[in-house]
């Protein structure tokens, strides 16, 4: 079972988000780094496929060269190796992004038995990279997986919906999308973290494309900053709000 | 003409689709209307009253329920006949998966989330990003636009028109296009309680809650209120609680009337999911968490004591 994960470097923003002075991107200088939530998830359903069913766990992402950062900490939950496709930094769109992937994979040695993504990054969220990859690899593609099993060459999939659960299955090689839920995703071991150093991380350089969809500038929503009437400190604060969900109609 | 594809559940219409009709009808008076599946026929009516003329009908033997590659399939045979302006749909799961098949089967861009749209050459839209707290200004460089409409950025409006008509079209499907549908489906993990999604009041609660037997006086509390217990994400990776109860980007969306947030200081993902909620309260020890800049009532303090003094001085009040 050879599996690969794809995965996005992505800003761990908290609360609040600041913009550059170009209004075109986050200012990451105070800002750590990480990946997308759902994609841990993909991680750790792949280092257990791969520890059930023996193989391979590849990682793919594209991004500036500091992406290495997010390949070297997951290769430490315990993927085999990674492939980095270096960009200048900028933001590509997703069809130049998927042609970029669909290109190192159909290059790659190994024959992927299953594909995971992440169901949406935690920046653009565009939901259609991974259907464009499953179109140019001609492989079924079943999204916003919440359990998944892989049996005698199927991967069983459901997904969770508002009355209910859904059951799908596609033969492999196959592609997913997981969302968070999906497992519990462990933190790496030390050992873990001194065999990552070690792994293998194959760079590959891509020119960018002409973006179809093209980011011109971000702005900050609208904050519904309703400045939050403080009722008071600790508990003699306590009969001033049962006066408000009184009041609101909550008992 | 811009069409727009109405999502539906066997029959059963997503009233998201009816906000992206009515995006649609400000972009242009002509407005068409496809679904997917035989059982589609039956929205004629409801379309019509938002505005759609026509409503096309993909019916195959082999589209029983949900299948997401033969809408796209679908969508691209009739756009190909139909030529329209631009594709709409709602900015659900399913309304950004067969949109995003449709663009993969014509290799044109797709526009996720859109809460404007200016059609013209390139197209313009305005796009969420980062769980809605970031907004894309951006082009879209095709002849036919693809988008989907993001949820609550516009409410869905009658024009009192006329039930539309119903034009049926069988789509080319290739044996590729049905091999993903769903097989069957289970009602879930209902225990008869109240679910995060249909409850009026929701206790939620964070890190300072600093444990899974913390949760109890939450439930408590949650109980009384006739409501249900959600928590964050922090709370479900440290399997404190189920992923069932968790509120945000990446777990459930909520709208309840009442919303008390405590020990939860509010990462954009949980404020994304929780933001619409009528009433937010909200009991911390930091004064600063992010997350009161939602709320509407705070109380600085140790949700520890204040929870249960709070239960205590309703059941006084309920007499």
């Amino acid at each position: 079972m050879d599996v690969l994960v794809c995965l996005k470097r992505v800003p761990l923003a908290g609360g609040t988000l600041i913009l550059t002075p170009d209004s075109r991107d986050i200012e990451t200088k105070h800002l750590g780094f990480g990946i997308s939530p759902h994609e841990e998830n993909a991680v750790e359903a792949g280092v257990q496929l791969v520890e059930q069913m023996n193989g391979t766990l590849t990682l793919l992402t594209l991004g500036p060269s500091d992406a290495e950062e997010q390949l070297r900490s997951q290769l430490a939950i315990g993927a085999t190796r990674a492939v980095l496709i270096e960009t200048d930094g900028q933001e590509w769109d997703p069809q130049g992004t998927a042609a970029a992937l669909v290109e190192a994979i159909n290059a790659d040695e190994t024959n992927f038995d299953l594909i995971i993504f992440g169901a949406e990054s935690a920046d653009s969220a565009g939901y259609q990279i991974h259907i464009r990859v499953a179109h140019a690899l001609n492989r079924p593609i079943i999204t916003n997986v919440k359990s998944m099993k892989v049996e005698n060459g199927v991967v069983s999939c459901e997904r969770v919906v508002a009355n209910g659960r859904e059951h799908y299955e596609a033969p492999l090689p196959a592609i997913v999308t997981v969302r968070d839920g999906l497992n519990i995703p462990r933190y790496p071991s030390v050992p873990g973290r001194m065999q990552a150093r070690k792994k293998f991380v194959d760079l590959k350089k891509a020119d960018p494309r002409t973006p179809k969809l093209e980011k011109v500038t971000l702005a900050l929503a609208p904050s519904k900053d309703k400045g939050a009437e403080i009722l008071g400190k600790g508990t003699e604060a306590v009969p001033a709000l049962v006066e408000v969900l009184k009041q609101i109609g909550a008992f | 003409m811009i069409l727009v594809l109405i999502d539906h559940d066997r029959g059963e219409i997503d009233p998201l689709s009816l906000r992206a009709l009515t995006a649609a009808r400000k972009l242009s008076h002509e407005v068409e209307a496809v679904a997917i599946g035989s059982e589609g026929a039956s929205l004629a009516g409801i379309v019509g009253e938002y505005g759609a003329t026509a409503l096309h009908v993909a019916t195959h033997s082999s589209i029983i329920d949900y299948t997401p590659m033969a809408s796209g399939r679908a969508l691209k045979d009739l756009v190909e006949k139909l030529k329209p302006a631009a594709v709409l749909a709602a900015g659900s799961p399913r309304g950004n998966e067969q949109l995003a098949h449709l663009s993969a089967f014509l290799d044109i861009p797709m526009a996720a989330e859109c809460s404007e749209i200016t059609l013209g050459s390139p197209h313009h839209v305005l796009r969420a990003r980062w769980a809605g707290n970031l907004i894309e200004s951006a082009f879209v460089h095709s002849d036919l636009l693809v988008a989907t409409i993001l949820g609550f950025s516009i409410e869905a409006q009658t024009t009192g028109g006329e039930p539309a008509t119903v034009v049926s079209f069988e789509p080319s499907l290739h044996p590729a296009d049905t091999v993903v549908r769903i097989l069957s489906r289970d009602s879930g993990e209902s225990k008869g309680g109240v679910t995060l999604n249909d409850a009026k009041v929701i206790v939620s609660g964070g890190r300072g809650v600093g444990g899974a037997e913390g949760f109890g006086k939450l439930e408590e509390l949650a109980e009384l209120l006739g409501g249900t217990v959600g928590c964050s994400r922090v709370v479900t990776s440290s399997g404190w609680r189920p992923h069932a109860e968790q509120v945000g980007q990446t777990g459930t969306k909520v709208a309840p009337d009442l919303y008390i947030a405590a020990g939860i200081s509010g990462a954009m993902q949980h404020i994304a999911g929780m933001k619409n909620s009528k009433t937010i309260v909200v009991i911390n020890t930091d004064p600063e968490a992010p997350i009161l800049r939602y709320a509407d009532y705070a109380i600085i303090g140790d949700l520890h004591q204040i929870i249960p003094a709070l239960t205590s001085a309703i059941r006084q009040a309920k007499g």
